[in-house]
């Protein structure tokens, strides 16, 4: 082993420590100001590591990506009014989450893929879906093809799921708050709606657990947890939204631990897990400073057949 | 690859410091800190950039390139409202953000 991976491993763990620490400064009033800015040294450092891993293809996208994510966010993130930070929140958090289940994607349909090289006649002949057909790069010998693990395979699908639910509902969430979306949402029936949705993404998601992983029923199960997020946030009324954004925080942070543990990468299951964690206690927190329950804000505007209009 | 029982002992251990580095939070800190953990996940950036830097097809490659557009949206709008947030309770200024400390 030579001492790059070795550098890399310690990167990581110094960032993880860092976004910890970070994180620890910024709960009490004295030292927060010095806390993002830790957290950012920890960012920092492990992007950076990130470039210098061994067998990364496509870096001059790579780059390109990232420069352009950082500015627009920058520049967005720079000029918008104070009154507006809850929105620019959710937005980023969405961003994160969508993240997260793109991860979850590229690692399924490489499963699919690896899957279709490994035991070709398993896989049925859908011809334009057939993985092989979009082949740009020479793929690697068989020998150095390796599957995903059947948990990995579960936490990845899991990710995924959370992270899109995650993405589409915090996009929503910054639509209320923007003033993009005014109404509430209501129909009735729809906590039974939303519940058949969430069941049926789950029985795709532990379908393509299982090992039945196709690409149509890759794409239908991304479609059918970006619509569950979008249900779930649509009834819920823009006073209760930093509570369901601080909800998908939590969510995304979850996410992030989850693909960190596909990828094998340590700073990320404990920056994701810290925050899933955090996350989840502030939502409880922020509902309890409103005397509200948790389930009280997202189901309230359910049953009550609108007893609390506006 | 890490293997199963070892990550899970860093998932629950993990969890557990989240959930003390928030026990005890001052009302007037909830949203700074949310948003905090907003960008310290967003982490998701080194993880977008692997999968990016890992995909082989054409399709893998743009849903790649999303996420790393995404990860990186995370994790520098994270920084910059963080911080634009936290600027109110600089220690040279009494009386904007010392009210709960």
């Amino acid at each position: 082993m030579s001492w790059l991976p070795i550098a890399i491993k310690a990167c990581y763990f110094l960032a993880a420590l860092l976004f910890i620490l970070g994180l620890k400064r910024m709960s009490s009033p004295r030292t927060a100001r010095g806390g993002i800015v830790w957290a950012g040294y920890g960012m920092l450092l492990a992007v950076l590591a990130t470039f210098f891993l061994p067998d990364m293809q496509h870096r001059g996208l790579i780059v390109a990506a990232v420069l352009i994510g950082v500015s627009a966010a920058w520049w967005s993130g720079k000029r918008v009014a104070m009154t507006a930070m809850p929105q620019m929140v959710a937005l980023y958090n969405g961003m994160g989450g969508g993240a997260a289940a793109a991860i979850g994607a590229v690692e399924l349909i490489g499963y699919v893929r690896t899957l279709a090289i490994l035991h070709p006649a398993g896989i049925p002949d859908t011809s334009p879906l057939r993985p092989e057909s979009w082949a740009i790069n020479a793929l690697p010998p068989i020998s150095a093809l390796v599957a995903l693990s059947p948990v990995e395979l579960a936490l990845g699908v899991l990710g995924a799921l959370i992270g899109a639910v995650s993405f589409s509902g915090s996009l929503i969430a910054f639509a209320k708050l923007q003033g993009w979306l005014d109404k509430r949402f209501v129909f009735p029936g729809q906590r039974a709606v939303n519940l058949l949705l969430l069941a049926a993404a789950v029985l795709i998601g532990v379908l393509l657990a299982c090992g039945h992983a196709s690409l149509p029923l890759i794409v239908v199960f991304f479609a059918l947890a970006l619509l569950f997020g979008l249900m779930m946030t649509l009834p819920i009324g823009g006073a209760d939204m930093p509570v369901v954004i601080s909800l998908y925080n939590a969510f995304t942070g979850l996410a992030v631990a989850f693909e960190g543990f596909v990828l094998g990468n340590e700073a990320m299951i404990i920056a994701g897990m810290v925050v899933g964690a955090a996350g989840t206690l502030l939502t409880q927190l922020m509902a309890k400073a409103m005397n509200r329950s948790l389930g009280n804000v997202l189901f309230g505007s359910f049953g009550a057949a609108g007893g609390e209009a506006q | 690859m890490i293997d199963g029982f070892l990550a899970l002992y860093i998932f629950m251990l993990a969890a557990f410091t989240g959930y003390e580095i928030i026990a005890r939070v001052p009302v007037i800190l909830h949203t700074p800190l949310m948003s905090g953990s907003n960008f310290v996940h967003g982490i998701v950036l080194v993880g977008a950039m692997i999968a990016l830097g890992h995909a082989q097809t054409r399709f893998e490659i743009v849903i790649g390139f999303i996420g790393v557009l995404l990860g990186a949206g995370n994790a520098a709008g994270g920084y910059v409202v963080t911080e634009r947030m936290l600027e109110m309770f600089k220690p040279s200024k009494p009386g904007t953000g010392k009210g709960a400390h």
